[in-house]
């Protein structure tokens, strides 16, 4: 038998691949349960409606209906009409400069008023899909439309139509970000440069949408959930809230999930009409949206709208950032202000920024709801700040890449508080990194000092190029914890629990690689169960890149105290020395020339205790562990994107002929996984800048609602991206690791546009927005009215 | 009004049959009727290609099709590739080694593309591949590890030794 190798910090397969590429995934349309029943909801077609009857007669006779149920039938069975306030929030509700209304939440079904086109109106029980489609155009609605609000600065006038016909104002909420005193120091600063960016819509078109089945048992009087979702104990726990059952009562299962990117990171409307529905009717019911639906009424992230103004000192080291920020929260509030808080708190980024004042304006329309989507607010306040210094390199005549150096934090620096201050008052503090290296190391990697050669030569022959450099952070880890439980069963099988949720990101693999290293085995002998509630009891799930620091860290911790109470146990067995005994391959041996081992499964035994024997001294029974590692603060990521485009002026088409990525997350489980993840980013930050735009006319109807009009980056639209890697290690978790689901993104459209800014550089054109279509570069050129010298 | 079919099928080799009403997909029939949920759906409308599946050993989209306009026809899905979790045929394994898969929806759909694809070309360069690739979505992997372990299973298929593998050996 060949030695063992420790896995971590090595790339090896993915425990997940052989099932996955024989088609034997079971994503939440896969699982088979004999009599299940199908639902279909029937969605406003208005942007904004007042609802008076709803006649379900002719769609309940349609044969093969087994119910039609709207919110009258429902609300027997709820404690509430409206989803509960997410997890998030609730800090973030201190900030806020007006109370957040209490009614802002979804609701389960709407009954009186629908305020988006795809406001779930009433669900259809059939026996299949195809007969509750047919019944949900049965059901009579009687709608009688109203003004709605589509664009969000609209929203904010005064005799702007109201988003909810009962609330007085659009505005959910202002409030302000900063700190320091923006006030005298912008009167005296040496330069003073202004941007007015727009960061228009866009989703997170995982390729799996949203699924929700389940099925009530009456004799153990408990409903399994399957739900497609990042995070199975939030919907647990509201629906325990509005369901008024006790915790044993509700079990979520996260099936295998085909991506969430953010949009699978909240409790829906459909996660609790569907369960209740199984409730009610005494049989399975599933529900699976297709692209249509998830187009109408998954989450989305912005609009936004930024007006600000950037104060430099004579040397072009910032002074002060302000301004205010417009953000789009559509019709309804499912967790809080995050995406606005998030975007805001990110723009100082890896810069040195002494004074900052933010006001936020939180305004509603009669959209779908607006939260994270992968980044969470770090792309656009990264944007922002990418940005404004574009523009002040440009107004003082530096080079870009050197007024970022200039002002970006210094290694030496670290562990660096910066100014802002977290929601719990304490400073945010970025604990490693070597943020001016790998600006350094990407700038060498694309030859920025030879390209100002390269773009003249082009040029020289007609051809347009652009060289863009953006940097980027990410606080990764977010606690409060995410539970580990490492457990030896009886039989020698390793088992982990976790809380925490894969959609893709390989958290299996991950894990399983940290258990085996304990235990000396590969990690396809570790069983790993993720996302299943009643396996663990508590957790938080899969968003801010957070489950190789939280869910790592306890699983190394718990494996690490199974490891050495294993050992202890083997020692008292075997009547030997602790330092004589090591752990492969599913058994303890002694070294040094005795063949005495044993198996872990009889360990596992022996610490169950035999009746009328003591077990070891000083050791508690039971051959497991359970773990939940609270991080002291969020760990910093960091990356620096260089790309360099080519602009056809004749057509605006954008072509990237290199993509260079410095990406420092820390120490790395799996390479092979930690490169799939940054290269995974790159493709929504290519789609961010380039391609994905979700459009609303001004009725708040929704125009692209399909993958034609909404365009997603196909592999042409993607360039072979060049990795190279930083490894600052974090010193704030056991495994030195960072999060990285996120950091390639971050940056991406920052330096995409400013590479295609770069590339329209004779036509003096600046780019304020992001996506830019070729359309709209053809009419950025001919409004500055140079004429290209062909 | 409800019309159904007996419809008859082929499927990685075996004969099957099944009653269903004449509006069904062949996705849909595939998945439910039979039982075969690796073929998966992603868009319903024809952009993202999970549900491509072969027919008569060409590509199709399955969620475009009714099931009774396969009958007769010999239709190959993931199921049919390889031969189980412990034995990966040699695209497969090159997926595995190259880190082509991350959330593994849109799997599928490539894997039975990229078989067409060296089945009827066994040197394809890389712009062939990125061609056949054109006609599916990944929002997890930017489709360039993809590319990679395509052009790795055309080597071993051709007899050469695997390259550029991100698994450590």
């Amino acid at each position: 038998m060949s030695p063992f190798r420790p896995s971590v910090g090595a790339s090896v397969a993915r425990v997940e691949d052989p099932m996955l590429l024989t088609g034997r995934g079971r994503f939440i349309d896969d699982i088979a349960i004999p009599g299940t029943l199908s639902a279909a909801f029937v969605r406003s077609p208005h942007a904004h409606a007042a609802i008076g009857r709803i006649d379900v007669t002719a769609a309940r006779a349609l044969p093969g209906v087994h119910a039609v149920y709207t919110l009258d039938d429902l609300r027997p069975h709820l404690t509430s009409e409206r989803t509960p306030l997410g997890q998030s929030v609730r800090e973030i509700v201190g900030l806020a400069s007006r109370k957040l209304r209490e009614d802002i939440t979804p609701f389960v079904l709407v009954r009186d008023e629908a305020c988006y086109v795809g406001d779930p109106v009433a669900v259809v029980v059939a026996n299949d899909r195809y007969v509750a489609e047919d019944a949900a155009t049965l059901v009579d609605v009687d709608y009688e439309p109203l003004p709605a609000a589509s664009d969000c600065r609209d929203a904010l006038a005064e005799d702007a139509p109201r988003v909810h016909r009962n609330v007085a104002s659009n505005v959910l909420t202002e409030y302000r970000i900063g700190y320091g005193d923006c006030g005298e120091l912008f009167e005296s600063a040496a330069h003073r440069f202004k941007v007015s960016l727009f960061q228009h819509r866009g989703c997170a078109h995982p390729i799996e949408g949203r699924g929700v089945l389940a099925q009530h048992d009456p004799l153990e009087r408990r409903t399994t959930v399957w739900t497609s979702t990042q995070s199975p104990h939030e919907v647990r726990m509201a629906l325990i809230q509005l369901l008024g059952v006790d915790d044993d009562e509700l079990r979520i299962i996260t099936p295998d999930v085909g991506g969430g990117f953010g949009a699978k990171y909240l409790i829906y409307p459909e996660e609790v009409v569907v369960p209740l529905c199984a409730r009610m009717l005494g049989q399975p019911v599933r529900w699976v949206e297709d692209r249509r639906e998830n187009f109408l009424t998954s989450i989305q992230e912005r609009d936004q709208y930024w007006d600000l103004e950037i104060a430099l000192d004579t040397e072009a080291r910032i002074q002060g950032v302000r301004g205010t920020l417009i953000n789009d929260q559509g019709a309804y509030t499912p967790q809080g202000i995050n995406v606005s808080y998030n975007a805001t708190t990110a723009l100082p980024g890896p810069y040195m920024l002494p004074n900052y004042d933010l006001k936020i304006i939180a305004v509603e329309t009669n959209k779908v709801p607006t939260m994270p989507v992968r980044g969470a607010g770090y792309p656009q306040g990264t944007f922002a700040m990418e940005r404004l210094l574009d523009r002040a390199a440009a107004g003082m005549g530096i080079d870009r890449a050197e007024i970022r150096r200039r002002n970006l934090i210094p290694t030496e620096a670290m562990p660096y508080a910066t100014p802002m201050k977290t929601r719990a008052g304490t400073p945010v503090k970025y604990d490693s990194g070597d943020f001016p290296k790998c600006q350094a190391m990407a700038m060498d990697a694309i030859d920025y000092a030879g390209f100002a050669a390269r773009q003249r030569e082009a040029q020289a022959l007609g051809r347009y190029l652009g060289l863009g450099l953006a940097n980027g952070t990410k606080g990764t880890g977010r606690g409060p914890f995410e539970t580990g439980i490492l457990r030896v069963g009886r039989s020698g099988r390793i088992s982990v629990y976790t809380g925490a949720a894969p959609m893709g990101q390989s958290t299996k693999t991950m894990l399983a690689q940290i258990a085996g290293d304990q235990f000396g085995v590969s990690p396809d002998a570790i069983h790993v169960v993720a996302g299943d509630t009643a396996h663990v009891p508590m957790g938080h799930g899969a968003f801010a890149s957070r489950q190789a620091v939280t869910a790592g860290s306890s699983v190394h911790l718990a494996a690490k105290g199974v490891r050495e109470k294993a050992l202890q146990i083997a020692a008292e067995l075997l009547d030997s020395p602790l330092d004589s005994l090591e752990i492969e391959g599913g058994r303890i041996r002694v070294t040094g020339g005795s063949n005495l081992s044993i198996k872990l499964g009889d360990i596992a035994r022996e610490a169950t205790g035999i009746p009328g024997y003591s077990l070891p001294k000083g050791i508690e029974p039971g051959l497991e562990q359970t773990v939940n590692f609270m991080p002291a603060g969020l760990t910093y990521s960091n990356a620096t994107h260089a790309v360099e485009v080519e602009v056809d002026i004749s057509t605006g088409a954008v072509r990237i002929l290199r993509y260079v990525v410095v990406s420092d997350c820390g120490q790395m489980i799996n390479p092979m996984i930690v490169k799939g993840q940054i290269i995974g980013g790159v493709v929504h930050g290519i789609g961010n800048a380039l391609y994905e735009r979700m459009v609303y006319d001004e009725n708040a109807q929704p125009v692209t609602t399909n993958f034609g009009e909404y365009l997603l980056p196909g592999v042409h639209e993607m360039p072979t991206i060049e990795l190279i890697h930083h490894v600052s290690p974090s010193p704030l978790n056991p495994l030195g690791v960072k999060g990285v689901g996120e950091c390639g993104v971050i940056p991406a459209a920052a330096a995409i546009i400013s590479a295609v800014e770069n590339a329209l550089a004779p036509f003096d054109v600046r780019i304020d927005e992001t996506p830019i279509f070729p359309g709209r570069i053809i009419e950025l050129i001919a409004a500055s009215g140079d004429a290209p010298a062909w | 009004m409800d019309e159904t079919r007996n419809v008859a099928v082929t499927v990685n080799g075996a004969e099957l049959r099944h009653q269903t009403d004449v509006r069904t997909t062949l996705a849909d029939f595939l998945r439910h009727s039979l039982g075969l949920t690796g073929t998966h759906l992603g868009c319903e409308h024809g952009v993202c290609g999970a549900c491509t599946v072969l027919i008569e050993g060409r590509s199709a989209r399955s969620c475009l099709m009714l099931a009774v306009q396969a009958n007769g026809m010999r239709i190959t899905t993931v199921e049919g590739l390889g031969d189980g979790p412990e034995r990966l045929n040699s695209l497969q394994e090159a997926f595995r080694a190259h880190h082509a898969l991350q959330c593994g929806y849109c799997t599928p759909g490539i894997l039975m593309s990229l078989t067409e694809l060296l089945g009827t070309n066994p040197d394809p360069d890389e712009d062939q591949v990125r061609d056949v690739l054109s006609g599916h979505l990944c929002r997890c992997t930017g489709y360039q590890s993809i590319i990679a372990a395509c052009l790795d299973a055309a080597r071993v298929l051709r007899g050469e030794p695997a390259r550029g593998s991100e698994v450590r050996a």
